[in-house]
């Protein structure tokens, strides 16, 4: 495969973005699932709204997963960022990465979702146990929801 | 020259509408975009130095602005 990162709607398939990046070659692959979780800054959360700059996202992702590959030296590295109403549970991101060793396999993954949490144009409203919803700023109030 | 700024997420909130059209003079930057948007209703709850993109790419606060770019003032992004 050639590096890939784009957004879709569905639920993300964990067991198709591995295969895609499954290559002989590769001794080491490692998935990262970012998952809705049920609190966040200590108030209870029931779902999260994810939205984009959607044509500029997909332009990022892209860029991001051409980057790690070029950085780390494998092809191998695929990005998906799900937009739409998410559950609690539910995958916003999976990235998939392969190498043929696990140190170059974890630093690829590591920087490729701290790249994407940094660029890439993207917003969620949380949804809170008591009705209300509100923009998440990550430089500011409300912690990211990905505890990576 | 009309330029048209998409917004989004807090920032769309804040002004009401997800783009806005603004009449800029010849030789804008993105700063003129910005003290534009800022004299809109709600659009002090704009921050002063916010993210911007021109045609998809981010750009710097003097960073010139033509007549049918794609400007796009962009919220702390919260990906992941």
């Amino acid at each position: 495969m050639t590096p890939s990162g784009r957004l879709v709607r569905e639920p993300i398939d964990v067991a198709a973005l591995v295969s895609e990046v499954a290559r002989a070659a590769h001794g080491a692959i490692l998935l990262f699932l970012g998952v809705v979780r049920d609190v966040n800054d200590g108030r209870g959360v029931t779902g999260i709204e994810y939205s984009a700059y959607e044509a500029m996202a997909a332009t990022e992702l892209q860029a991001i997963a051409a980057e790690a590959a070029e950085r780390f030296g494998s092809r191998d590295v695929t990005i998906v960022h799900r937009l739409g109403e998410l559950s609690l549970e539910d995958a916003s991101v999976g990235i998939a990465v392969a190498h043929a060793h696990r140190d170059e396999a974890y630093a690829l993954s590591r920087w490729t979702i701290e790249e994407l949490k940094r660029r890439v144009p993207i917003w969620k409203r949380e949804h809170y146990v008591d009705g209300t919803r509100e923009w998440v700023d990550p430089s500011g109030r409300s912690a990211a929801k990905v505890s990576s | 020259m009309s330029v048209t700024v998409l917004l989004f997420a807090s920032y769309a909130d804040a002004l009401g509408a997800p783009s806005v059209s603004l009449d800029l003079p010849p030789e804008s930057t993105v700063a003129d975009v910005l003290a534009a948007l800022g004299r809109r209703p709600g659009g002090d709850r704009i921050p002063a130095s916010p993210l911007v993109a021109v045609n998809q790419r981010y750009a710097a606060i003097t960073a010139s602005v033509n007549a049918g770019d794609e400007v796009a003032v962009i919220p702390p992004v919260a990906g992941g």
